[in-house]
């Protein structure tokens, strides 16, 4: 398969997993943090951890746009299903969420019209094939995916399409970063940069971290090789006393980022004043709402949203895997109440969030070496 | 050896499509609620197929039932997978199908075309496999409640002389035989599906395994172990079965799985795992270490057979585990599946 096998060349890792290790000072310990949930999925899915010394420590950023929603915001949008001309529509990894009532897959069991889509134009779709339903998209994502919503809106609007609506949960990446580096229980030496954001985004915004907070930050692909360039790319940095904004994904992210793109948000959307995060709490201008001039298809403004913030189980330490506080399994929860069949939180359910990739790849690894060397 | 995992309780409020998906949630109906109420469970575990004596007699029956949408799809339809599906359930557990009885369940307004194209299939099928259909039953319901047609089968097979399968008889340092590349059917459905906006020449691989299984008891009929086909939820899942019952690991080399490559791209467009995708003509066995290659050789010089490989090893730590090896040195837990398989979307 070509652009993949490439990047999974056996070689071609070990060589850079030496090159790593060479490069890593035994003496101190690295905290690098992976921002974005395709990262912590890659490094639990590829094994990457065991090509890595000790002493480098990957911390699970807040990037995976499922865990962040808090759960008010599914209980709103799912509150929609109540009208019965309402078609809900979502990405699959919204599906097994939890909200108070059931995550959308329970709603559809009980006679819900929940429908999975891939893509927000096939909502739209939806809309045309079923004149007499109203299709509401339950639109989630970084910067990634908010331009396809933004394009199915526009679309929607060019060709009059009325029973189509965005339920808009779209959130931006940079000041979840800026909440983490502002949290005081983090100490992170560098970051490994969201790939796929980037494409849209550029790289340029990140220049803050390095001249501002000090930080190298390498953007990153996600297939093993290029996760392990990156983690080498940053220890050249640090061991150089560099400290830059570098793109180890070239091949796909263009420093200034895709104009088309950014182009067709600040069309569609506008920032909203603040947006309440799950574990992190409120964050200032880090979410989208559709502008006025979308307002018909703005879900939240056609119809009556309950507005509901529900607090998350008290024993559940979701915010504190989210900011990187907290490994997965050290959690009170993880593996016994909270598994990706019964998830408590949505970091269990979607295949980016921590506690799911933990879960399915590395969790019985972590028990059995505790239980061999307490056997010792 | 550590005691077989404790037997799961059915706790579940209502019956989710994952209940069907073949994965932990279907364990949990199955042996939570069905097994206790319906089996007499001290025979072990569940098999894909019950041997039973009859008057003395030895015989192995199974049952099965088939949904899938669309009904015809690249490489078969939902006639030939019925009659593959119900006697490749009974070559697994060690027999041969002899004979097959089939209910149609059919909904009011479906084309007699479309039923008489399916019925002609089945009769292809039962041809290509050596088994006779002696009979069956049909219901019809109202328009809009079975999605066109439904088919349930039963069939009866006879034991294949000299092999036992049970998993309680595998033992650490066991290889695990895998018959051919995996995936193939899963996604093919899903691409026949027409939801997503691309094509890939892939064809379901639904066929009856018996010949290979057939050709391995004839090398190596001692030496198996265990065998399985790794239909819903896909070789994952039916490895962590294994991995359960017998209470040892199952250590995987993730290179040496075979996997067309159109079935590589599909899952790494739509981040699936092939591991958990499912197969309909394939299988899985377990093979004492010392006739192994015998069985390997025999394997692929059967018809259909020559993809076939040795694709891991029986560990007794860590009990009840699978992991998978990577080329480069890593390795990760493969896991059951969880739900159905769902896209990533980003």
């Amino acid at each position: 398969m070509r652009f993949v096998d490439e990047f999974r060349e056996p070689a071609l890792i070990t060589r850079t997993a030496q090159e790593i290790r060479r490069l890593a000072d035994p003496t101190r310990h690295y905290r690098l943090m992976e921002v974005c949930g395709g990262h912590t999925h890659a490094i639990y899915r590829f094994g990457l951890k065991d090509l890595l010394p000790s002493n480098i420590e990957l911390i699970h950023g807040p990037g995976c746009p499922v865990c962040v929603l808090p759960m008010g915001r599914i209980d709103d949008g799912l509150s929609l299903t109540e009208h019965p001309e309402v078609i809900f529509t979502a990405f699959g990894d919204m599906m097994r969420v939890p909200g108070t009532r059931g995550s959308p897959l329970e709603h559809k069991a009980r006679g819900a019209d929940v429908r999975i889509v891939y893509s927000p134009s096939d909502a739209l779709k939806l809309a045309q094939t079923n004149p007499g339903r109203h299709v509401m998209f339950f639109a989630i994502g970084f910067e990634t995916t908010a331009p396809s919503t933004a394009l199915t809106l526009m679309r929607a609007r060019s060709l009059g399409i009325r029973n189509f609506s965005v339920f808009c949960n779209h959130v931006t990446i940079i000041p979840a970063i800026r909440a983490i580096l502002d949290s005081p229980d983090m100490r992170l030496d560098a970051f490994i940069g969201p790939g796929h954001v980037s494409t849209v985004i550029g790289c340029r915004p990140y220049e803050w971290i390095a001249r501002n907070e000090r930080k190298p930050i390498v953007v990153s692909g996600f297939e093993p090789l290029d996760m392990l360039e990156s983690v080498m790319m940053l220890l050249r940095q640090l061991k150089e006393g560099r400290v830059e904004v570098e793109n180890q994904y070239k091949r796909v992210v263009p420093w200034e980022g895709n104009r088309a793109a950014l182009k067709a948000m600040a069309e569609v959307f506008q920032l909203r004043p603040y947006f309440e995060w799950r574990g992190m709490g409120f964050i200032s201008q880090s979410a989208l709402r559709l502008r006025d001039s979308y307002a018909e298809w703005d879900a939240e403004q056609r119809f009556q949203i309950p507005g509901v913030r529900v607090t998350d189980p008290k024993a559940a330490q979701c915010g504190e895997v989210l900011k990187g506080v907290l490994k997965p399994h050290q959690c009170k929860l993880f593996g016994n109440e909270c598994t990706p069949e019964r998830p408590v939180g949505a970091l269990m359910v979607s295949s980016e969030g921590s506690c799911a990739a933990y879960y399915n790849y590395e969790h019985l690894k972590t028990a059995m070496v505790s239980s061999v060397a307490s056997a010792l | 050896m550590p005691a077989p995992e404790p037997r799961v309780r059915f706790r579940d409020k209502q019956i989710e499509m994952a209940h069907g998906a073949g994965g932990k949630a279907s364990r949990r109906l199955i042996e939570g609620l069905f097994a206790p109420l319906l089996c007499d469970l001290s025979s072990g575990p569940l098999g894909d197929a019950a041997h039973v004596l009859m008057n003395g007699a030895p015989i192995a029956i199974t049952a099965d039932s088939f949904v899938v949408k669309p009904l015809r799809f690249p490489g078969g339809s939902i006639g030939e997978l019925a009659v593959n599906g119900t006697v490749n359930d009974l070559a697994v557990s060690g027999a041969r199908a002899h004979t097959l009885v089939v209910t149609y369940i059919l909904e009011a307004g479906l084309p007699s075309e479309i039923l008489e194209q399916e019925v002609r299939a089945m009769a292809a099928a039962a041809r290509r496999a050596g088994v006779a259909i002696a009979g069956g039953d049909t219901k019809v319901v109202e328009h809009g409640k079975a999605d066109r047609m439904y088919i349930s089968s039963c069939g009866i097979g006879s034991l294949i002389e000299g092999v036992h399968v049970a998993p309680e008889t595998v033992r650490p340092g066991d290889r695990v035989l895998l018959s051919g590349p995996i995936g193939d059917h899963g996604i093919t459905i899903l691409l026949a599906r027409g939801e997503l906006d691309f094509e890939a020449e892939i064809c379901s691989d639904t066929r009856p395994v018996l010949p290979m299984i057939e050709a391995l008891a004839a090398a190596a009929a001692r030496g198996i172990r265990w065998m399985r086909d790794p239909t819903r939820g896909g070789v994952a899942t039916s490895l962590n079965e294994l991995a359960r019952d017998c209470g040892l690991g199952i250590r995987l080399s993730e290179d040496r799985i075979p996997v067309h490559d159109s079935v590589r791209g599909a899952c790494e467009l739509l981040g699936l795992e092939p591991l958990h995708i499912a197969n309909e003509g394939q299988f899985l066995a377990v093979v004492a270490p010392e006739m192994a290659d015998a069985a390997l050789a025999a394997l692929r010089a059967a018809p259909g057979g020559h993809q076939a490989a040795i694709i891991g090893e029986v560990t007794e730590q860590p009990a009840r585990t699978v992991l998978s090896a990577t080329p480069y040195g890593g390795t990760r837990v493969v896991d059951m599946l969880v739900g159905d398989p769902l896209p990533r979307i980003c």
